[in-house]
């Protein structure tokens, strides 16, 4: 089983899945001779040719939009974003359009549309090459938004979103592209949309995270076992549809709740999953549920003093570990 | 690279070597379209129908265009006038009245859209949302899957005149002139955006000349004279096909109506232009046309008048009879279910 980051496993979910059906084909902004900015793409334009890897013009909304419609004429689009930051004008057409079709069709329309995007921060990127974009979507019934945090699931996760018949926001957190690293078989396999996944099981204290901020978890988790504290990492992988059981089993196994994302706190993901343990699982609760997240802040700044000091880092997701062992 | 209709006209010969049949076909679903809409009107005056937005006026420009296409090959994305286009393309009359009355078995929505949100896979005519102009966006990606596919459909967008100040249309134009995209732009410009005149959304006299600056050509047609949009649609129809890319026409029409049953014309438009309107129809131009070439008697127009009467009357009291949607159906279709992998 070969080893590669997480962008090479992205890489070669594309090449297979477009070796096995015609109908994919990838639009977006620098997608071919170039390969995408962070290579994502590399090689493909040469494999399978301008007509099936295709340089947009420099404009999002119409390459979602474009991307809809080719979705509803029997092909399988996937859209690139070049940075999640710049998803924003395309937000009409993935909001109003790609994720209501389905519904306001009454079933009688598919968008079969995968949007691949880099999020995230922490490779001074600044303002507008770091955000996190994933509240705004998760939010929208009719969109499912993956974030995956290892090669394993970045590519088993791609080919069942190229498969799904609904609009699939498949968020790539770009530090993890070549930081992460892991085993991908050779044989075809899919992720499923949807399960979230404990990436290490623990008794004291339950941590949810996804993308980056997945890493930086297991690495405090670490620290925090040589000092005793078992700490269970659950990886959500999947944030739309949200795999509660999961949550809420490891919750009422450990009576104590951290979720972590880079994202900033207010009206951030972590606030619906602690609204669905403290409404679910209070009886259970042997603490206050925590959150860690970005600072309310309007994005992440360039100068490296102050993007550390946004980060969430494995020393203060380790500090508010100990805080909620503690209870 | 702008055309006037001037050009288009001196085609040699009344209806453009259409058969009589089809003349007078084109002539009934112009006046379908009008005893529907006038219908809607009433039932909304008398308490039935919550919401009606018109096609009065639009008549000629839709059903011109709709019989250039190909009816189940080629996709049309018509916006919310578009309830001729909807005829020609395959939609009955009782189907329009089902979501006129938000019924359970409306094919657009089955109940849960505005009215004249058309749509149906079937036919091919695709689904349309509020927000003005994404579906031009769709119509380019359409285009962009049948090169992707080696295929000869096209995709015919239409959209008012204030859409084409939505950063959609100038997106989606772009990328249909540079991939030659078979797509045909119909820009329906009855001159307001509710209540905002064309003065105040573009500087250009005609919406036609954007087309030159995305290098295709741009075409100016009186949207009044069925014929005239016919043979500019037919044109850019086999222009698409030949795959030498989109044409923008705009069609040059009349809005017969406020802009929706909630909104009141004259707050913003002068008496005599409201006066003037009325004798801008394209129902009666178009009958006087067929009259004048002895395509159509007095005996055959009051025929087709009675005729369309019945239908409008029989598609009310079916729709009327038709039960709305259960309440528990509102949680299905938020997902698509998965598909077998090929």
């Amino acid at each position: 089983m070969p080893e590669m980051n997480l962008l090479e496993a992205i890489r070669q979910g594309l090449d297979e899945a477009m070796a096995a059906d015609t109908r994919v084909f990838i639009f977006g902004e620098d997608v071919g001779k170039r390969g995408g900015v962070f290579r994502v793409t590399e090689g493909l334009y040469d494999k399978y040719g301008p007509m099936r890897v295709i340089d947009s013009p420099l404009a999002e909304s119409v390459i979602v939009g474009a991307c809809i419609g080719a979705a509803m004429n029997d092909t399988l689009p996937i859209a690139e974003i070049q940075f999640a930051d710049f998803i924003a004008p395309a937000f009409n057409q993935i909001v109003q359009e790609a994720a209501r079709i389905h519904y306001r069709s009454n079933g009688d329309w598919e968008v079969p549309l995968v949007i691949r995007t880099p999020y995230g921060g922490g490779i001074h990127g600044a303002l507008y090459h770091s955000q996190s974009v994933e509240a705004f979507f998760a939010h929208v019934p009719g969109l499912k938004v993956v974030t995956p945090s290892t090669p394993y699931d970045a590519k088993g996760l791609l080919k069942s979103a190229i498969e799904d018949p609904n609009p699939v926001l498949f968020l790539e957190h770009k530090k993890t592209y070549r930081l992460i690293k892991g085993f991908v078989p050779e044989e075809d396999y899919r992720v499923p949309i949807g399960p979230a996944d404990i990436k290490r099981p623990g008794e004291d204290i339950s941590v949810f995270a996804y993308g980056l901020m997945l890493h930086y978890c297991l690495e405090a988790a670490q620290t925090l076992a040589a000092e005793g504290v078992s700490v269970e990492v659950v990886d959500l992988r999947t944030l739309r549809p949200l795999d509660t059981e999961t949550i809420l089993a490891s919750v009422r196994r450990t009576g104590k709740a951290l979720i972590v994302h880079e994202d900033n706190l207010f009206g951030g993901f972590g606030g619906e999953v602690a609204a669905i343990i403290a409404e679910h699982a209070f009886e259970d609760l042997d603490g206050p549920v925590m959150r860690i997240g970005g600072p309310d802040v309007p994005a992440m700044p360039f100068a490296h003093s102050l993007e550390a000091a946004f980060m969430p880092s494995p020393a203060s997701i380790a500090t508010a570990m100990r805080r909620l062992a503690a209870y | 690279m702008t055309v006037s209709i001037n050009e288009i006209s001196a085609s040699p010969g009344f209806g453009h070597d259409l058969p009589p049949h089809t003349l007078q076909d084109m002539l009934r679903y112009m006046m379908l379209a009008r005893a529907l809409d006038e219908r809607m009107w009433v039932l909304n005056r008398a308490g039935k129908a919550p919401f009606v937005i018109s096609c009065q006026g639009h008549e000629a420009a839709q059903v011109g265009a709709a019989f250039a296409l190909s009816r189940g090959k080629d996709f049309v994305l018509p916006y919310y006038r578009g309830l001729a286009t909807v005829l020609v393309m395959g939609m009955t009359p009782t189907e329009v009245m089902l979501g006129l009355f938000a019924r359970a078995t409306d094919p657009s929505s089955g109940g849960r859209q505005m009215p004249a949100h058309y749509g149906c896979r079937r036919l091919k005519i695709v689904t349309q949302s509020s927000p003005v102009g994404t579906q031009i966006a769709h119509a380019a990606g359409i285009g962009l899957a049948e090169k992707i596919k080696g295929g000869d459909a096209v995709a015919w967008v239409s959209f008012g005149e204030g859409t084409t100040s939505q950063g959609d249309f100038h997106e989606a134009l772009n990328l249909a002139a540079v991939h030659r995209l078979p797509v045909i732009f119909q820009c329906e410009n009855n001159e307001y955006a509710i209540s905002v005149h064309q003065r105040q959304q573009m500087a250009v006299a005609s919406v036609a000349d954007r087309g030159p600056a995305y290098g295709i050509p741009g075409i100016s047609v009186d949207g009044t004279d069925v014929l005239a949009v016919y043979e500019v649609t037919r044109r850019a129809v086999e222009r698409a096909r030949r795959g030498d890319g989109p044409t923008l026409i705009e069609a040059r029409v009349v809005r017969m109506t406020a802009h929706s049953s909630d909104d009141n014309d004259r707050t913003y438009r002068p008496p005599h232009e409201l006066t003037l309107v009325r004798h801008q129809d394209p129902i009666v131009r178009f009958v006087a046309q067929l009259r004048e070439h002895g395509i159509l008697s007095e005996a055959e127009e009051q025929a087709m008048r009675a005729e369309v009467a019945a239908i409008v009357d029989r598609a009310t009291e079916e729709a009327e009879r038709a039960p709305m949607p259960e309440p528990e159906t509102l949680y299905d279709h938020v997902y698509a279910p998965a598909r077998p992998r090929r």
